[in-house]
């Protein structure tokens, strides 16, 4: 679980944060699916979205290198993407005797995993850049006008709201098995794995008919004030001028970076 | 805090083709689930998924120390579907998955439809399949069987997250395989000792929540077919795979899905290209769209179906 526990929505005035939630969602997504639709090696096309997110950057006032400080949370996966650098097409650049295995890298190999490693660089930054200019309340309900089923985004509308509220009762639990868990300085503390198994597994097991019947209570209390099975909203979001301005003037954009991507 | 967790496959780790793949699996099996959700349960369980939801997430937190520095910890999509049902068990990892990838970029958005049927759908389908099959028999056997059922889930989960990634070309699977496996089959452990134990406490504490009426109410028998036949692919496929990887490998090209290795592995539209345009930038764009308006197909088809429920 990599997960630091705070809304990640930074309040501004910005025009990017006062855009319709819509028009970013969309325009997030096309840009993460443009960068998957560019072919290996086109950095010219890479270099190109890089600006564009530097430019969104400065645009919503959070700062130019305000995406690039959480943008190494996919860092950890490049891991997997190494083995690409050995692929077997392509001309071998070098041999790495190791002894048990030769590892040979071909040149293919390593402009496979470099661009891999780019798409993701870059659409880690756009997602990262949605959230921190949208609430979330918001965001959900660009879902809900994007006809996302609206069972869903009323469960992922309760799952935001009690998410910190759960995660405290599991940080609250787990410094109670701490404390009682004390050891002297050198002496093992703690039981043997099947004690700690049994209670986490417990403690599990407590924080789910805790919830269950949090949710019993939050019910009741929401039928007591009229609630009849979806969430509304006092923000209607209507599309202005400027959200179509921004939506064509994005599509023009990538319909561009695709060009540069795939002619040369 | 931190532990990597190398289910949440980030974007530009799947080529786009497996991507929307799955996206129209995933979009299938979520309308499937709202709209039976839908007709069987009423407004009171919204909230109550969505608190459930809100546990998963939070109890995904909870870890323990196995050895070396490396500690178990939980995914939970078998204990939601055998809890809650199997159709509510999948909406509530896929909210579950989504918020993570959504809020905290913890998996792709592109690749959310995979990410959603590795650690949501398949974990669901395979934990509540395995349990729907010991209901109401004695306490040992069910918990031995629930457990059972967790540990494959979630190495079916890592299986089919190492296949997604050798499809894209992203990784060589012999050796991604092999690590993937291996890490899971330890992380699987925890899970299914974590998903028996809280099994044991739900059934102390409150044991009307886990009658077998309920779970037979929940979920038919087709669950138990549907669940053993997703584990036994992965148990066929993966010693297989991870032992004679070339043979997967020569399987897939005669079957005409693996291009012998070369870049991203798809042969879905021969080539990643529209035959009679030729190997052109604009046969293959056009081919991009070609999936593209699949995936819209499902959608649309999918969301009339609910449409149709939601308003009765």
């Amino acid at each position: 679980m990599h997960v630091d526990l705070t809304d990640q929505y930074h309040h501004l005035d910005s025009r990017i944060h006062e855009l319709d939630p819509r028009v970013k969602v969309l325009v997030a997504v096309a840009f993460i699916l443009s960068n998957a639709l560019l072919p290996d090696g086109s950095w010219i096309a890479f270099a190109l979205s890089w600006l564009i997110l530097l430019a969104a950057n400065e645009l919503s006032d959070l700062g130019l290198g305000f995406t690039l400080k959480r943008s190494l949370i996919a860092l950890p996966f490049a891991l997997v993407a190494v083995s690409a650098i050995f692929s077997p097409i392509g001309e071998p650049l070098t041999v790495w005797d190791l002894g048990f295995v030769k590892l040979i890298p071909t040149d293919a190999g390593l402009i496979r995993f470099l661009s891999i490693m780019l798409r993701s660089w870059l659409s880690v930054q756009m997602a990262i850049l949605l959230v921190a200019t949208t609430q979330f309340p918001d965001l959900i309900h660009a879902l809900e006008h994007l006809h996302l089923p609206r069972t869903l985004t009323t469960i992922i509308a309760f799952l935001f709201r009690y998410l910190f509220v759960l995660s405290n009762e599991v940080f609250r639990v787990l410094r109670a098995r701490e404390a009682r868990s004390a050891g002297l300085p050198g002496v093992k503390s703690g039981g043997n794995l099947s004690w700690r198994i049994k209670t986490t597994g417990s403690m599990a097991g407590q924080l789910f008919t805790r919830s269950y019947e949090r949710s019993d209570r939050i019910y009741q209390a929401m039928v007591s004030r009229g609630y009849t099975g979806h969430i509304r909203t006092l923000n209607p979001h209507k599309m202005v001028r400027e959200d179509w301005l921004v939506l064509s003037a994005a599509a023009v954009i990538i319909v561009l970076i695709q060009l540069v991507g795939w002619i040369r | 805090m931190y532990a990597p967790v190398y289910l949440h496959i980030p974007d530009g780790f799947l080529t786009i083709f497996v991507s929307l793949i799955f996206w129209a699996i995933t979009i299938i099996m979520v309308g499937l689930a709202v709209s039976k959700t839908n007709r069987t349960l009423g407004e009171r369980q919204i909230p109550l998924m969505g608190v459930m939801a809100a546990f998963i997430f939070a109890a995904q937190m909870l870890n323990f120390p196995i050895a070396g520095g490396t500690s178990g910890h939980f995914l939970g999509g078998a204990l939601a579907a055998i809890v809650l049902g199997p159709w509510a068990g999948i909406l509530v990892m896929t909210s579950v998955v989504g918020v993570q990838a959504l809020l905290f970029q913890d998996g792709g958005l592109l690749v959310m439809g995979a990410n959603i049927f590795n650690m949501g759908i398949l974990t669901a389908v395979i934990g509540f399949g395995f349990y729907r099959l010991v209901v109401g028999r004695k306490r040992i056997l069910r918990l031995t069987v629930a457990g059972i059922g967790a540990w494959i889930a979630t190495m079916a989960a890592a299986l089919v997250t190492s296949l997604q990634l050798w499809l894209s070309g992203t990784t060589r699977l012999e050796i991604v395989l092999p690590a993937m496996l291996g890490v899971h089959a330890l992380i699987g452990i925890g899970e299914a000792l974590i998903t028996v134990a809280a099994l044991v406490y739900i059934e102390q504490t409150r044991p009307d929540l886990i009658n077998p009426e309920r779970t037979i109410e929940e979920g038919g028998k087709g669950w138990v077919v549907g669940g053993v036949l997703l584990a036994l692919a992965a148990v066929l496929i993966s010693p297989l795979a991870s032992s004679n990887p070339d043979g997967l490998e020569r399987v897939a090209e005669n079957l005409g899905f693996l291009s012998s290795g070369v870049g991203p592995n798809y042969r879905f539209l021969p080539d990643y290209t529209i035959p009679f345009l030729g190997d052109t930038p604009l046969s293959t764009i056009l081919a991009g769209i070609v999936g593209v308006l699949v995936v819209l197909v499902v959608i649309i088809l999918v969301g009339r179906r609910l449409s149709k429920t939601e308003k009765v």
